[in-house]
């Protein structure tokens, strides 16, 4: 899909510059913005590095393993297909507490995990409904600090990089909450057709 | 919402202060902790860079010829009633598919548009506020072996839509 967008993209462009007499500023775009993209990455290293150094002395300090704790009773609340202490469970913890700390590549391998022990539950090939939720809860994004965002916007001498923050908190809980609930729907509604 | 632009100034610093004092707290060797994790951010940063030519550059091309200034003004009367400005459609077809694809478009945007304009704004909080749903879908359920998804793209997509609405939404309140 992304391949298809992606090539259309570049190929509708380089038509439409036939017929619109753009062709120069295409050619010219073609190397300005490689360069660009170059330069923008090497700069995202400084925030990079400093974030994911962060992280990884809180991870080690257990100040997850807190958060885990925290939100445990949530957790169990919004999947009653699984047993409290079953081992499911502290996957999804640790996935998402992961996830809130921007750890994204801690947080793969404990999805994984936790989606092993619900296909042991629910022993078919078959997304079961905690599968789904949990599914749900992980595409609607729980990051709080959105690193590579600022630094992209330090990049382009922002006067505030943070300042959007806040706003991508709230609508992260926004879109988590709607995904929860969405998922709930389609739920019930797949109850009420059986 | 003074207060959240105010908090957006503290939960860093605050953070990074609370993570320093529990580790030295819990006897963690803090330093060394910290250049092993930023290793890994060095090897983030290089990884990115191929995503974000392939799709800088064909954003480039699809501006630069005029493509894209034709497709707002075609789509731009029917996102106007709904209050999305059409430059951030690219960004909202792409984000559930792809991640680094959509980290593209995000800086493409901020690079045309500043940082500190409604756009740049906007696409800074789009790409922070949902995740990529068909990745996420593709790697946990393949790598368990699920066959059949039931609800959950459908889900998952109209969660994409949800959070996408809600950063404009909250974008315009905070900022106007």
């Amino acid at each position: 899909m992304v391949n298809l967008i992606w090539a259309f993209m570049a190929i509708i462009g380089i038509v439409f510059a036939m017929f619109n007499g753009t062709m120069e500023d295409v050619n010219k775009a073609v190397f300005e913005s490689a360069n660009e993209a170059v330069t923008l990455s090497i700069g995202l290293i400084s925030v990079l590095v400093f974030w994911l150094g962060i992280m990884r002395i809180a991870e080690e300090a257990g100040i997850l393993k807190i958060l885990a704790r925290l939100f445990r009773p949530i957790v169990v609340r919004l999947f009653p297909e699984i047993p409290k202490d079953h081992p499911a469970i502290g996957y999804i913890l640790s996935n998402i507490t992961a996830n809130i700390f921007g750890l994204g590549n801690a947080a793969t391998p404990m999805g994984i995990k936790a989606m092993e022990q619900m296909k042991k539950l629910s022993g078919s090939n078959e997304a079961s409904r905690s599968m789904i939720t949990f599914l749900a809860i992980n595409t609607s994004s729980l990051t709080l600090i959105p690193t590579t965002i600022i630094a992209v916007r330090m990049q382009y001498d922002s006067a505030s990089p943070t300042e959007i923050v806040g706003a991508t908190i709230l609508a992260t809980i926004i879109s988590t909450l709607s995904a929860i609930m969405i998922d709930r729907l389609f739920y019930y509604r797949s109850m009420w057709r059986k | 919402m003074v207060v959240i632009s105010q908090i957006s100034i503290w939960i860093i610093p605050l953070f990074i202060m609370l993570v320093l004092l529990t580790a030295t707290w819990k006897k963690v060797p803090s330093y060394e902790m910290f250049v092993e994790g930023g290793k890994e951010g060095v090897k983030m940063a290089f990884s990115l860079l191929p995503f974000l030519v392939g799709m800088i550059v064909a954003i480039a091309i699809f501006r630069s010829s005029g493509a894209l200034d034709a497709l707002i003004g075609l789509i731009a009367p029917v996102l106007n009633f709904f209050g999305v400005p059409p430059e951030v459609v690219p960004l909202a077809l792409v984000k559930p598919i792809s991640g680094s694809a959509a980290l593209g478009i995000t800086t493409e945007l901020i690079a045309t548009y500043g940082p500190d304009s409604f756009i740049g704004r906007l696409a800074s909080t789009m790409q922070g506020s949902t995740d990529t749903t068909l990745y996420i879908l593709t790697v946990y359920f393949g790598a368990v072996g699920i066959r059949k998804m039931g609800y959950a793209l459908k889900v998952g997509l109209l969660a994409d839509l949800f959070g996408i609405l809600a950063a404009i939404v909250i974008v315009t309140l905070v900022f106007g």
